[in-house]
């Protein structure tokens, strides 16, 4: 034994309480738990998030019926929510899937604005020439948008599987790289006029709306849902498909639970690194391209109100569960279409990691089973 | 385009990252990874600068930014020691909560009038020495010469004393450190927290010296990423953190001086005369960051060097760790 190393519980008084509490880890975990925690941490998230309102001067609950008429209250404003919710579909299933193998893509937000950057090339360099026929223009920037993006993703998947290179600060550096290089553009060679826009898209590349419709169906007049919606619920069933029920989801859930009993197994990771960063790069970009294309109709600067943050949550909210994703990125779509209104600007994002604290706090009740024992006197 | 200028700023503001990756190196090395530097910054900035504005007292914003910067860091704390969450996960979740907490507290600060700054001095003697005289030791901010003290002692802490050690233990590994009766969890709450302080320092650091003022998210504009990278080229020791702090900042100085001059070396300044290229200048200290990545990670394989080995993993009595 070395000479002077302290004792368990050196002279040290401990405070006593009259009870402990121990964490046994848990075999089985009941069906209905996760969810009851899920509902469980966004309730105490959203009471924690008004008491911080309160004691910043304001008044909870109108803040969250406001927020709740803002985003649910009429049919266009849930359009608008739903609006919201698209590019959050698909950013929030590029995180579940790298999530899923522990690869901590953070770079969604840089992977989404390169694909906007991709897929506004093909209509701005321009790639196809104008008035090309819009069954044409749109495959081909939702493809250019894809390959941009996972190409920006394949980035640090390539450091990370054949280097090492910590992807949590590759990915985030990126997203400095891929905002100064959509800067760039829209500044410089797309300019239009000197203003830090490009030209509006021609026709051809906008994704229809619903609005578009209006004339035979007079509901639809003013709903701003737009054919990314579609896309991104398609996108959704299929991730769905490729992790539960494809080789390629065994094996990135295989790696995502244990690296070594995958590489026993036979599994190339280092392939499955790459392939997986490209994929989720891929879907960050196809939620670039949809933004633009569905919304913005050409590219700018402030493209997103953080998309590929917000994503990061959503994507834990859900479990990493492709459905579950769809929910939680229409509860966050209502929460960044609310905020727009909430004064002081920080507020959706104070919420958004009270929310994300209060789930992953929560877990340790799905891991350990938590006994609180009377201290014997 | 004088080096002595860009190298005595680069120190300067070298001092904002040199604090936040020596805070992140404790955390570390104590096995635990804090992702919400930035947030931790951000909260620091935005408490000392309007501490500073309210009272007019910036050594009262200096004490009360460093300690909001550790107040946050108990959050991370408990939920990732005590409740064993995911480090990533909640150290993302601390920098949303950092940087939207500080919005809100920063609402009204950035239309706040000049403050009174910490005050600069320069060191009798040190300052005439040639070269180095004008770059480290004239007329930089007190906190400068704070972070030329801080780097010896955490060097020295870690590396030459018992707390060190056991420091160290429960960074490589906590079950021997446990055995020996270490108390891996309140060694662990202690290096957060200690991290957290350091963060909120660095925050302060910029609003109450280095670039005062409130930019709202603009403030930090990313330092608190940088310490976290910074973190892993100085291989976890806080001298090595100390030259990259410096060097970075410097780097980030010359990119700013560069667009400055007509005529770069004899011909025409690309950067002076076309605006948009300079975007591909601001590109350059996050490539760089992960060019620099990618070399250490080449010389980590190499000497067989890397992190503490429990690293994010939490550490639980009796089990062996993933």
């Amino acid at each position: 034994m070395t000479a002077g190393v302290p004792a368990r519980h050196p002279g040290r008084a401990r405070v006593a309480l009259p009870w402990t509490v121990r964490l046994e880890r848990r075999l089985e975990v009941p069906r209905w738990l996760p969810a009851a925690t899920t509902a469980g941490a966004v309730v105490v998230a959203l009471v924690v998030s008004g008491v911080v309102l309160a004691i910043a001067g304001g008044d909870p609950i109108a803040a969250f019926v406001h927020m709740l008429r803002a985003s649910f209250g009429s049919p266009g404003v849930i359009s608008d929510t739903l609006v919201k919710a698209t590019p959050l579909i698909l950013t929030g299933l590029a995180c579940a899937v790298a999530f899923r193998m522990r690869l901590w893509n953070i770079g969604a937000e840089g992977q989404f604005l390169m694909g906007a950057w991709g897929a506004s090339a093909v209509v701005l360099i321009p790639i196809v020439p104008a008035g090309t026929p819009a069954i044409i223009t749109i495959p081909l920037m939702m493809a250019a948008g894809m390959l941009v993006g996972g190409a920006y993703g394949a980035i640090p998947g390539i450091l990370k599987a054949f280097r090492g290179v910590n992807e949590i600060i590759v990915t985030l550096m990126l997203n400095y790289v891929a905002a100064l290089w959509v800067a760039y553009w829209v500044f410089g060679p797309w300019s239009e006029g000197g203003f830090q826009l490009t030209p509006q898209f021609p026709k051809e590349a906008w994704l229809p709306r619903l609005s578009d419709l209006a004339a035979s169906i007079p509901t639809f007049s003013g709903l701003t849902i737009h054919f990314g919606l579609v896309i991104a619920l398609v996108a959704a069933v299929l991730v769905r498909f490729l992790l539960v029920r494809s080789r390629r989801g065994y094996e990135i859930r295989l790696i995502g639970d244990s690296p070594r009993a995958a590489r026993y197994a036979g599994v190339n990771v280092a392939r499955n690194i790459v392939i997986v960063f490209a994929l989720s790069g891929a879907l960050a970009g196809l939620a670039g391209m949809t933004e633009v294309t569905g919304v913005v109709h050409r590219l700018q600067q402030a493209i997103s109100p953080g998309y590929g943050f917000t994503a990061i949550i959503v994507a834990y909210i859900a479990k990493l569960n492709p459905y579950g994703v769809v929910v939680a990125a229409i509860a966050f779509g209502a929460i960044i279409l609310a905020g727009r209104e909430i004064q002081p600007s920080g507020i959706p994002a104070m919420i958004q990691g009270i929310v994300l604290f209060s789930l992953i706090a929560s877990e340790v009740v799905l891991r350990y089973r938590i006994r609180v024992e009377r201290r014997a006197a | 385009m004088d080096p002595t200028i860009i190298l005595a700023a680069g120190v300067a503001s070298g001092t904002v990252l040199l604090f936040a990756s020596v805070g992140e190196i404790f955390a570390e090395r104590a096995g635990v990874i804090n992702l919400g530097v930035e947030g931790m910054m951000l909260i620091g900035a935005v408490v000392g600068f309007g501490t500073a504005v309210a009272s007019g007292n910036p050594w009262l914003g200096l004490a009360l930014g460093t300690l909001a910067g550790g107040l946050l860091s108990v959050l991370h704390a408990i939920v990732t020691i005590s409740f064993r969450a995911e480090q990533v996960v909640s150290g993302l979740a601390l920098t949303f909560l950092g940087t939207g907490l500080a919005r809100v507290l920063g609402e009204d600060l950035s239309k706040a009038g000049a403050i009174s700054l910490l005050p600069k001095a320069s060191v009798p003697v040190l300052s005439s020495v040639p070269v180095i005289g004008p770059i480290f030791f004239t007329e930089q901010s007190v906190l400068v010469y704070v972070g030329f003290i801080v780097v010896p002692i955490a060097w020295y802490w870690i590396s030459r004393t018992r707390p060190g050690l056991h420091l160290r233990a429960v960074g490589e590994n906590p079950a021997a450190a446990d055995a020996l009766g270490v108390d891996v969890s309140r060694l662990r709450y202690t290096y957060v927290v200690v991290g957290g302080l350091f963060a909120g320092l660095a925050g302060s650091t910029i609003t109450l010296a280095i670039s005062p003022g409130w930019f709202g998210d603009l403030t930090t504009s990313g330092q608190g990423w940088i310490a976290v990278a910074l973190v892993i080229f100085a291989q976890w020791s806080p001298l090595r953190a100390a030259f990259g702090a410096f060097a970075f900042a410097a780097i980030r100085r010359m990119l700013l001086d560069i667009q400055g001059p007509q005529d770069l070396f004899g011909v025409p300044n690309p950067f002076f005369h076309d605006h948009t290229l300079t975007f591909f200048l601001q590109m350059f200290p996050y490539i760089l960051v992960i060019v620099v990545l990618v070399a250490v990670s080449g010389e980590a394989l190499r000497k067989r060097i890397g992190a503490p080995a429990a690293l994010g993993i939490p550490y639980v009595r009796g089990e062996r760790g993933h």
